[in-house]
Formats: structure tokens, sequence, C-alpha cells
């Protein structure tokens, strides 16, 4: 916020970065290769709906476009939409484990149908599920606004987090992914579809 | 590359607030030039009064901004949450600052049953947001309509609010000083006055005159600012949830609620009334010519023009875009 904005008490919405999430496949085969935690070919993009018919008709667009190409080869499975309780939607989309540039062309095509319809800014992060021989259960989330990623790596059924693998995974990516810095913005998405 | 936006700025706000600024300054640079003029008649009383009063207020105002946090959080008798003992809340603002791109502030809970929240602290890093129990648990507010209360907040955090308020009052606090310290001086000094001082017993009485006079018309400009940061908040909360409704029906809920609540609790929370999502001492205004002088010195705009400008960016959501510019 500039410091007109300020005087003046307005905010500019925020336009998310969109180019960052092309890194992903690159470091999902390093990811493998040091920790051995692979994709599970299921990926999600949430956002914030807004009230209104306009909204709702990109919706469609965006989920129409994606279920085109069911059944073929790369194709996936049809997009999963759903609501979370903090009001959140999440359009899961599913793929084979093996095929996750697809799974990022199609998270990609949401957000840019997202924001040619002008709703850039309601986009909040996009995830990204892995899973080692052991089960456990890590994602890697891009914030749109920051245009950053970072771990979750959730524990069991309560709330808590494998600090200790995030940090490792941190350590793994660092400097192939533009990581988030600022620790306090890795915020937890527990519960989160397609986790 | 021109990004595509939806929102149409508000641009009748923003002339407001420029013109509520602007006048603040008029009467700040008027009276810096009287009080120089003063002090260069080379009246030692005088000037030491003058020099007093700006380095008390100006000392006062920094203070009170730089733990504006900590002095908010215990006046409300609040304390901070961490995410494990109010994951639900914790949940709302962290998503919020995600979708906003800002510094996550603390969350604080304050044990007061009346329904309200306010934010404080000098910069976005020393930043707290507080809700009371009574937003939480007694106010029936759904997880939408909270959020919209937080957006609310979160929206004064981003345009700095405390800081910008701070500095407009600056000037109101330095005036408010200087009167009373010429009148205790006119009380006490008089006696020591000399033959050779009649200056002194003009200039006095002037000093007075002219703080009382930029008292009144600062204390009504910050009031004015205040109801239009109120308003802007409203605003960029709604845009940010992009669910004005939601905000609408807690202003609704949390506006009643404060008409139930018995006096005595809301003269406790007075002192905080300027931070708060809605205000929790009415103004003894009666209908007809109170109302609207009520309505002259609140912190917060009435429930009718917050609901207003809510309806209009409800409309503009529910717009079909006409092109790539947006709505306008």
């Amino acid at each position: 916020m500039g410091f007109l904005d300020t005087i003046l008490g307005r905010t500019k919405p925020v336009q998310p970065k969109l180019d960052d999430l092309f890194g992903l496949p690159s470091a999902a085969v390093q990811l493998e290769a040091a920790t051995g935690f692979k994709p599970t070919g299921s990926g999600s993009v949430s956002f914030r709906a807004p009230e209104g018919k306009p909204f709702a008709d990109i919706q469609k667009e965006v989920l129409e476009l994606l279920d085109m190409d069911n059944g073929k080869p790369g194709g996936g499975l049809p997009v999963e939409v759903t609501k979370d309780s903090y009001g959140y939607t999440w359009l899961v989309v599913s793929h084979m484990s093996d095929e996750i540039d697809a799974l990022v062309t199609d998270l990609h095509a949401v957000n840019s149908a997202l924001v040619d319809g002008g709703f850039g800014p309601q986009l909040l992060c996009t995830l990204v599920a892995f899973t080692d021989d052991s089960h456990r259960r890590l994602s890697l989330v891009y914030l749109y606004k920051r245009g950053t990623f970072y771990p979750f790596a959730p524990l069991g059924g309560g709330n808590n987090r494998d600090n200790a693998l995030e940090l490792q995974v941190k350590g793994v990516l660092g400097d192939d992914l533009k990581f988030e810095q600022d620790l306090t913005r890795w915020f937890p998405v527990w519960g989160a579809p397609g986790l | 590359m021109a990004t595509h936006t939806r929102y149409a700025p508000d641009r009748g706000l923003t002339v407001r607030i420029t013109a509520t600024l602007f006048l603040l300054g008029l009467v700040f640079v008027a009276f810096v030039a009287l009080l120089i003029g003063i002090m260069t008649a080379a009246h030692a009383s005088g000037a030491a009064i003058i020099l007093v009063a700006v380095i008390f207020g100006g000392g006062s105002a920094f203070i009170s901004l730089f733990y504006s946090d900590k002095i908010a959080l215990a006046a409300a008798g609040a304390h901070e949450v961490s995410p494990q003992q109010a994951p639900e809340l914790h949940g709302i603002v962290d998503r919020l600052c995600a979708l906003a791109d800002m510094d996550k502030p603390r969350v604080a809970i304050a044990p007061a049953r009346m329904p309200n929240a306010f934010a404080t602290g000098r910069n976005s890093k020393n930043s707290v947001l507080c809700v009371t129990e009574g937003l939480l648990y007694h106010s029936g507010l759904t997880q939408e309509e909270l959020e919209g209360v937080l957006a609310h907040e979160l929206s004064h955090v981003a345009h700095k609010d405390v800081q910008v308020m701070t500095y407009a009052s600056l000037l109101a606090i330095v005036a408010g000083l200087l009167v009373r310290f010429a009148f205790y001086s006119e009380l006490f000094g008089g006696g020591r006055r000399g033959g050779d001082n009649g200056q002194a017993a003009l200039l006095i009485p002037l000093i007075m005159l002219a703080s009382i006079v930029v008292y009144a018309i600062s204390f009504l400009l910050i009031r004015l600012l205040s109801r239009y940061r109120e308003l802007a908040a409203d605003r960029s909360g709604a845009l940010l949830t992009q669910n004005p409704s939601a905000l609408i029906s807690a202003l609704t809920k949390v506006s009643q609620g404060m008409n139930r609540i018995p006096t005595q609790d809301l003269r406790a929370a007075e002192s905080l009334n300027a931070f708060y999502f809605a205000p929790a001492m009415k103004l003894a205004g009666g209908r007809g010519g109170g109302a609207s002088l009520s309505a002259l010195f609140s912190t917060h705009p009435s429930l009718d023009k917050r609901i207003e400008q809510l309806t209009k960016i409800q409309r503009e959501l529910g717009q079909v875009d006409s092109g790539p510019r947006g709505l306008r």
C-alpha cells in the first residue's frame, strides 16, 4: 500500500502471481529423489467465491473446460467442487500420480480463467498433494498473492503439523522453488480438500 | 500489463477524505502560524506555555501510538490467544491475510459480553486484532458474518488507521492542552504580572481563545474523518470477502445487540470507542435536531449509511462484467 492509499483509506485488490506455479513439475522430481515423496496426482485451487451471478457463470465455464477431456489419456477424473467450513471454494483436480504436468496445466487453467474474468484477487492458494511409502502426507501450498510456496504436512487427526518434515522440504526445494521466507505465513489448511 | 479489475474506486469517499484532511491541514497551518506569531512577539511566558504544550501533546500522542496495542488490550482486559486456543478464529484471520497479502496481526479475545471487535497498533507488524467473547459466543453471528467483521478490522490495519487518526488528533491534543495551560497561568500567574507586562494580559487569553476555536474545529473534523475511515474499512472489508451481505447482517445483529446492553458496561468501554467495529456508546441524541447533532459528534457512521454503502457494493458484484476494463 502506497502513502496515498493509506491517507485515503483505500486498498487496491491484490492481483495474483501465477507464473511460479510452473516450477512444480521439476520440483516434484527433486522432492522424490531427496525424500521419497511422490505426487498423489491430486491438486486443488482455493478461492473466495463472490456473491452474485457473474462469478457463478465463470465457475461453470471453468468446470466445463476442465471436464472436457475426461476419460482420455491425461484427462484425469472429473473436477470436484467443495466448499470448506471457512466459506472458501475448492476445485479438486485429480490425475494419475505421474501426470503432474497435466495437473499443473489444469490448475493454471482455473487460475487464468478466474483472472481473465476479473476475479484474480479472489484466489487464495493452490495445493498439490504428495505422499511417501509410509503414507505420510505432505502438500505444497502456493500462495497466489505472494507467488511463493510453502510445505504443509498434517500429522494424525488433530491439528498438528510435522514441522521437521516441512523444514526438511524447504531445505530440499528452497533453491528450485520460490519459497515463502516468512514462516508466519505458512498458514495451515487443516482438512483441505485434495490433501 | 494492465490488470483487469472489477472494483470501481469510490471516488466520492476519496474526495471527502481528502477534503477533510485538507481542512485539518488548513487549521493546523493557521494555528501554527498564530502560535509562531505569538512566540515571536517575544513574550516569555506565552512562548513557554506553547512549547510545553507542544512537547507534552506530541509526547503523549507518540507514547499512545507506540503502545496503542498494549494500552488497548489492557483497557479491554483482553488476552492474546494462540492458534491452538482459538483455531477457528486464527483460521479465518490466516485466510483473510493470505487473500489480502498482509502481515497477520496478533489475535486477542476480550471477556466483555458486548459483541464487538477492534484492531489497533502502530504498524502492521505490531498490530493486534481483538474480538469480544460476546461477538464470538453470544451474538449469534454465523461464520461468514464473523469473517465480515474481521475483514473490516483487518482493513483498519491495512489502512493504518491508528497512525492516521493519531496524527490527525495531534493538533486537537495540543490545542486542548493549551487551553488548560493558558487557563491555569491566568489563574495563578495573574498576581505576578507587572505593569510593563501589559501585553501578557492580552496574549494569554488570545492563545486560549484561538486554542478553543482550533480544538472545536479539529474535534469535529476528526470525528468526520473517523466516520469516513469506518466507511472505507467497510468497503475494503466487503471487497476482500466479496460478501457484503454477510457484513450487512453482522452490522445489523451487532448494532441491535448494542442497544440491549446495560449502560454501565457501555461506559466502561467508552475509551476504546474510536477503534471499535460499532460504537459502544450511543450519544444521547433524541429525534430531529438532537439526532443530527449526535451524528456530527459520533465516531462511527450511522447504521443506515453503512448499509447503504454496502448495498451499493452488493449491486456492483451482481452486475455482469461489461468489458476488460471492469465496471467503469
